[in-house]
């Protein structure tokens, strides 16, 4: 008996799946079909597979694929981040990788230096003004090819908490001198609570900082690379949160960790220098603080200033390998720079556009900063401002290098300097062993 | 013989007295064991009902109310994906638990009890295969596959866990103890070939082994992520591992789905504990008791 019903459960699983199966199929419609040339008809559609982590593209491509009957994308949702890209470089190694890919901006050199991605400066040469020169130089890492198309981008900003900054009479930060200061009053207003924190498990969100004091860590000329992560832009960054942490104005507790969350919703964190992205992050982990936060551009290290540096972002590139390059960069240019596509992306896969146009023309603040309504011509206006750099081919390692040398830095209290420093050396000394020329 | 049986009672009458004391350290060890090993699942338990508010901001400890809720989420999340998620699940583990079991059967009942050339070299060099991880083997067994086209395909999933080592050298352990030489002597001797020894004779009494096997080879597919996650690029042939992982890091962009991943967590644990019970009653080691006079 028992038997018999997991038998019947397993057909009915297995059914589900087939029938789903099924489904899975992109829908042809019949429709849109006989509009299409008959010389292409003979050959059939030209089939593209895409790689991305963007919530709800499959709905996006859906559009894409009802306009072109003869390029047909199907979209397969994989998980983000370093492990994606590893994925990315595994497959193109192996020689099965997709059509297009999602990159983001710092693992993008890796592709590059694998001959993983194509470059698509001729089928580009039509959209480079639609994107600022910064977001440009991420897709062509300052060369003539161009390897991607820049999707969104993640201009830093100063998240904070309004409410409480009234409660304990604090004026929002305009330099990062001011910020210290206000770490400082903070501590001495309410011993629990805390202005800020570093986190030594979020490299990106130190890269960004970098930017804004204008740190450029990889550049090429020629054939060789320079490498400049401990150059004096770096080290200023380091040596101010390092001091910060040092003294207790500040905490060392990582970001997106159950504590970090609690702290959040309990208002013992009263500030976040986050990306663009950040009400995303804060609706989900702290639900009880909406309506509470509000944004400002991040603290400037000289007063009158408006920089700022990205953190997350990524482009859409085309797979070195796939027969159809001219098919899938048509889909890349339309994805990421059509009105009708990027205003998809926004709604739909919630995203902060690259494109310029786009990005002025964000209406509605998200909804956990209803109460801010100028959020999007604050960003606007931040993002105008931002400055990134050039990534060189093993952000990788660099990346780890920076968890491991801060996780040491916050545990021994040595100073952080120390571990720019490592950074530096453990990303020539892979760059090295990897065969890449290293000008110094 | 009173004598003996008055012996051993009286034995074991005064080690339970004797065995008191010393009886509860195992038994705190073996509690606090289970309590290491129970607590997350417990964790996820409590989790999986809270909505996304209350997950953060709630003790701990304390149930939520928002089981439902985020189980109907889970299931309309993209058209229902999870269903096709854990149909894939079923068949990789299902599938590659049975066919995997019947090869180290037969295999672990021919190296138990045939001898022939090779036989040592054999068992030998499965021994060092089970000291091979497999999670070393994923990335080189992803380039073979991409070579002979099978990459990013279901086979991908199968055919690399059916082979298990461990499984083979288990079934061989089981087979040399379970079935005596001298009951398929008799077997032969009443004329019975090879063919029907092993599928009347060998096989009902290895069942328990198969069991364990099973049980074991259909955990370890079941909860496998490296292997799927190298092989697949196309999501509709996730398991629900991988697939869950696609909720976890989807970008920063939009909330993150917590409360539907632990959701999909529970849910992906229910079926294992679900087979446990039901495949208990199947561990009976001493089948082969009686058969024999």
């Amino acid at each position: 008996m028992r038997a018999n019903r997991l038998g019947a459960a397993l057909a009915v699983a297995l059914t589900a799946t087939l029938a789903s199966c099924g489904s899975g199929e992109p829908a042809q419609s019949p429709e849109a079909a006989t509009g299409r040339p008959a010389s292409s008809a003979a050959q059939g559609p030209v089939k593209l597979t895409y790689w991305t982590w963007a919530p709800n593209m499959d709905k996006i491509v859906k559009v894409w694929n009802e306009a072109h009957p003869d390029i047909q994308v199907t979209v397969s949702k994989q998980a983000g981040g370093d492990d994606a890209a590893a994925k990315f470089l595994t497959a193109a190694k192996a020689g099965n990788p997709p059509d297009l890919v999602q990159a983001e901006y710092q693992h993008l050199p890796s592709f590059i230096a694998a001959d993983a991605v194509a470059d698509l400066k001729a089928e580009t040469a039509a959209i480079k003004g639609e994107f600022s020169e910064g977001l440009w130089r991420l897709v062509t890492l300052g060369t003539d090819a161009v390897y991607g198309v820049p999707q969104d981008s993640g201009p830093m900003m100063l998240f904070y908490r309004k409410d409480l900054f009234d409660k304990y009479g604090i004026a929002v930060p305009k330099t990062w001198q001011e910020y210290g200061d206000a770490a400082r009053a903070v501590r001495k207003k309410d011993p629990k609570v805390y202005l800020g924190t570093f986190s030594s498990k979020d490299p990106g969100a130190f890269t960004g900082l970098a930017q804004q004091a204008g740190a450029q860590w990889w550049s090429i000329s020629g054939d060789s690379w320079k490498v400049a992560i401990a150059d004096e832009p770096t080290r200023k960054v380091a040596d101010y949160w390092g001091a910060l942490v040092k003294e207790g104005a500040i905490d060392d507790m990582p970001y997106f960790t159950p504590e970090w969350n609690k702290a959040l919703n309990d208002g013992k964190l009263l500030t976040w220098p986050s990306a663009v992205w950040a009400p995303g992050v804060l609706s989900s982990n702290a639900p009880k603080a909406k309506g509470k936060w509000a944004v400002a551009p991040l603290p400037q290290w000289n007063a009158g200033e408006s920089y700022s540096g990205f953190w997350g972002g990524s482009s859409t590139a085309v797979s070195a390998k796939t027969p159809n390059k001219a098919a899938a960069a048509r889909f890349a240019t339309w994805l990421n720079t059509d009105p009708a596509a990027i205003d998809l992306l926004v709604k739909e896969a919630a995203i902060y556009p690259a494109a310029t146009k786009a990005q002025s023309a964000l209406g509605q603040a998200p909804d956990y900063f209803s109460n801010q309504p100028d959020f999007w011509q604050q960003a606007a206006a931040v993002s105008a401002g931002a400055r990134g750099f050039t990534f060189g081919p093993n952000v990788g390692v660099t990346y780890n290098a920076f968890k491991d040398g801060f996780d040491k830095a916050l545990q021994n209290g040595t100073p952080f300097a120390d571990a720019v420093q490592g950074m530096q050396d453990a990303t020539v000394a892979d760059m090295r062993k990897s065969g890449f020329t290293i000008a110094s | 013989m009173a004598a003996t049986v008055s012996h051993r009672r009286s034995r074991a009458g005064s080690g339970r007295l004797i065995g008191r004391p010393v009886g509860a350290v195992p038994t705190a060890l073996l509690l606090i064991g289970a309590i290491y090993c129970l607590f997350p699942v417990v964790w996820v338990l409590i989790a999986a009902t809270k909505s996304p508010g209350e997950l953060f901001s709630t003790a701990t400890l304390s149930f939520g109310t928002g089981f439902l809720d985020n189980v109907a989420e889970l299931f309309a999340y993209r058209d229902g994906v999870f269903w096709l998620w854990a149909g894939n699940t079923l068949l990789y583990a299902g599938g590659g638990a049975l066919l995997s079991t019947a090869v180290s059967a037969v295999s672990g009942y021919a190296l138990a009890k045939y001898r022939f050339r090779g036989r040592d070299a054999i068992f030998n060099l499965l021994i060092g295969g089970i000291l091979v991880p497999a999670v070393v083997l994923a990335i080189p067994q992803y380039l073979l596959f991409s070579k002979i086209g099978l990459a990013d395909s279901y086979w991908a999933v199968l055919l690399p866990q059916i082979l298990h080592p461990y499984s083979i050298y288990l079934a061989r352990i089981y087979a040399a103890a379970a079935i005596p030489d001298s009951l398929l002597e008799a077997g032969r001797i009443d004329g019975a070939g090879e063919w029907r020894l092993m599928s009347r004779v060998a096989m009902p009494l290895m069942v328990p082994g198969m069991v364990t096997i099973f049980l074991f080879q259909f955990v370890a597919i079941w909860n496998n992520f490296l292997l799927p996650f190298i092989m697949l690029g196309d999501d509709g042939k996730f398991p629900l591992t991988v697939g869950l992982y696609t909720l976890l890091a989807a970008g920063a962009n939009q909330p993150a789905l917590y409360n539907l991943i632990l959701t999909g967590a529970f849910l992906s644990i229910v079926p294992l504990i679900a087979l446990f019970l039901t495949m208990q009653r199947y561990w009976r080691t001493d089948l082969s008791s009686g058969a024999v006079k």
